[in-house]
């Protein structure tokens, strides 16, 4: 961490956390909240595959874990968002060690890893989406009871701070990992597994730690998610949308910085959004899945011209200015 | 007598149908400095991770410190007191020349304050202290050679396993080496250390080990085992030894025709 992230990271916050006084008006607020919750799900993603190196496919499996505990808690067990929403994300975790020891035990990496967490994914979808328990395919609707004590607001905004403080707490965390020791065992995993191994870094248990911490995170932007469309099925849940918006928010943004998953979430959702709006405004049509086209664009030029995302960018070009190496 | 560091006992390692090491046994003594040489595809580097718990053998046993160590994995052995190097460098290439000497460091240190501090005084004593903040990935072979050296260090370690950490460099950059090495040594590290540079082992070790066709067959100080027939032949081949004696007209080494 140095101090010049850490100041950049506090302008952000700080820039979100004024922006709904800002710009009030309810399609910016539904738009940043969103945007918020795909960040926090990338933030996840970020820690186990920015920086430990694990690439995973799957990250829906958390994010659904997550949506589900806390929307059957409420629906089904008559449990307090309060009380449910720890409970998801410790769901989170425990999904993650589960996968994690399943898959790091068999000691796969790399694309075998990827693929394990996506069949992962895939199969809790199928449950979800058959079992009776999770209201399968018609999915479960959290009744509409707006009040604190149901995590339910009147005012958007809070939900939008409530998200933004989630974002802002992991990206404290983020910030300070590399200047740990579970961070740098963490770097030299993602560098060179054998290397780490013999300098006495016990792979499979830092593995598992930044697979439980990546699925809680993760879980955590399900939950959100629950809290603000007050509905969730197994597409959502468990679709393969949150894997792909969940790895392409780092990638583009920065992978394994900490504001990488942020960046990359805001310069995604937001040209997105333009690309739709803006194109309703000429033609008159709207083209769904346009900004998906866009996102694929947006992938290809960044693994062309920015392996190291626009952060990457923005660093090359703050270091040629100061003098210093690039 | 004290008992030795390292005992290696009658290690055989097995490939399919292919024996990598027979029957290979080691002692390597508390402050010593043992070498492990042998001609290519001897099996030393085979042996070499069996002892450093990369791979299991096929029968046989190591124990470190009279401790059995053979089922134990390598970052176990590497909170007792066992460190090893890469003969093929595999240097943190994305972290800095200091961020990859803490990742050696943190094993006894948590704090990244202490495991900084600790990185920065290995880093002096391999002669790698400009180049700290240099990316591991920019340094030359011999750099990343002294890298290799610096975090098997930084762990702290009782016995240093170094996998020809001299092979691919210059004659002077070997020389530079050689103090290092000494200087480890005196410190109280014991080394096992399988070396190519003969000249290396034999201004270094005090007890060497030759493997061939994956068996032991000589050890001694260097001057015996350079001066061993076996050795002779093979490294350079049947009837080389007897070739050799006669050519210098001595009747050494011709003992077997």
């Amino acid at each position: 961490m140095n101090r010049f992230d850490l100041g950049l990271a506090t302008f952000v916050v700080a820039m979100l956390a004024l922006l709904p006084l800002m710009f009030p008006s309810a399609a910016v607020i539904n738009l940043f909240t969103f945007t918020l919750l795909i960040a926090l799900a990338a933030q996840g993603w970020n820690v186990l595959a920015g920086f430990g190196g694990q690439f995973s496919f799957g990250h829906s499996a958390f994010f659904g874990a997550g949506a589900y505990v806390l929307a059957l808690g409420q629906t089904r067990f008559g449990m307090t968002p309060w009380i449910a929403l720890p409970l998801a994300i410790a769901g989170g975790a425990l999904v993650g060690l589960i996968i994690g020891t399943l898959s790091f035990r068999a000691r796969l990496r790399g694309s075998y890893f990827a693929l394990v967490t996506l069949a992962f994914a895939e199969v809790m979808r199928i449950l979800a989406n058959s079992s009776s328990a999770t209201g399968g395919a018609a999915g479960i609707l959290v009744p509409l009871r707006i009040s604190p004590a149901n995590l339910q607001f009147e005012d958007r905004r809070l939900l939008y701070w409530l998200a933004l403080a989630f974002v802002a707490v992991v990206l404290a965390v983020t910030l300070r990992i590399s200047n740990t020791r579970f961070g740098a065992q963490l770097a030299a995993i993602r560098e060179n597994e054998d290397a780490a191994r013999a300098l006495g870094v016990d792979v499979l248990a830092v593995k598992l730690k930044a697979i439980a911490l990546s699925g809680a995170i993760t879980a955590a932007a399900g939950c959100l998610y629950v809290q603000k469309f007050l509905y969730l099925d197994a597409n959502i849940g468990f679709g393969s949308w949150i894997s792909v918006e969940a790895l392409l928010a780092p990638i583009i943004g920065g992978l394994g910085t900490a504001l990488g998953p942020l960046v990359g979430a805001i310069v995604l959702l937001g040209l997105g959004e333009a690309t739709k709006t803006g194109l309703h405004a000429v033609t008159g049509d709207t083209l769904p899945g346009v900004d998906l086209v866009l996102f694929g664009v947006i992938l290809i030029l960044c693994v062309g011209f920015a392996p190291r995302g626009i952060l990457g960018v923005t660093d090359n070009a703050r270091r040629a200015r100061s003098g210093g190496p690039a | 007598m004290t008992s030795p560091l390292l005992r290696v006992r009658n290690i055989t390692k097995q490939f399919g149908g292919l024996t990598a090491v027979n029957d290979a046994s080691i002692d390597v003594c508390a402050g010593s400095i043992t070498g492990l040489i042998g001609p290519n595809g001897a099996g030393k580097s085979t042996l070499f991770a069996v002892i450093a718990g990369f791979e299991e053998p096929t029968a046989g046993q190591v124990a470190f410190n009279d401790q059995d160590v053979t089922k134990m994995e390598a970052h176990r052995r590497a909170s007792a007191g066992m460190a090893r190097t890469f003969q093929i460098v595999q240097p943190f290439a994305g972290l800095t020349v200091i961020e990859n000497i803490a990742v050696g460091a943190h094993l006894r240190h948590v704090a990244r304050g202490d495991a900084l501090r600790r990185s920065q005084l290995v880093a002096r004593r391999v002669g790698l202290e400009p180049m700290l903040d240099r990316p591991a990935g920019s340094l030359t072979l011999a750099g990343r050679k002294r890298l290799e050296l610096a975090r098997a260090l930084a762990t702290e370690p009782r016995l240093l396993l170094l996998d020809e950490v001299l092979a691919g460099l210059n004659p002077s950059e070997v020389r530079d080496m050689l103090p290092v090495l000494r200087a480890i040594r005196d410190d109280g590290v014991t080394i096992l250390i399988v070396e190519h540079v003969m000249q290396a082992v034999m201004s270094l070790c005090n007890t060497v080990y030759v493997l061939a066709q994956g068996r032991i067959i000589a050890n001694g100080t260097p001057m015996e085992v350079t001066r061993n027939p076996a050795v002779i032949e093979a490294y350079l081949g049947r009837g080389a030894a007897e070739r050799i004696a006669r050519a210098h007209g001595t009747p050494q080494g011709a003992a077997h025709v």
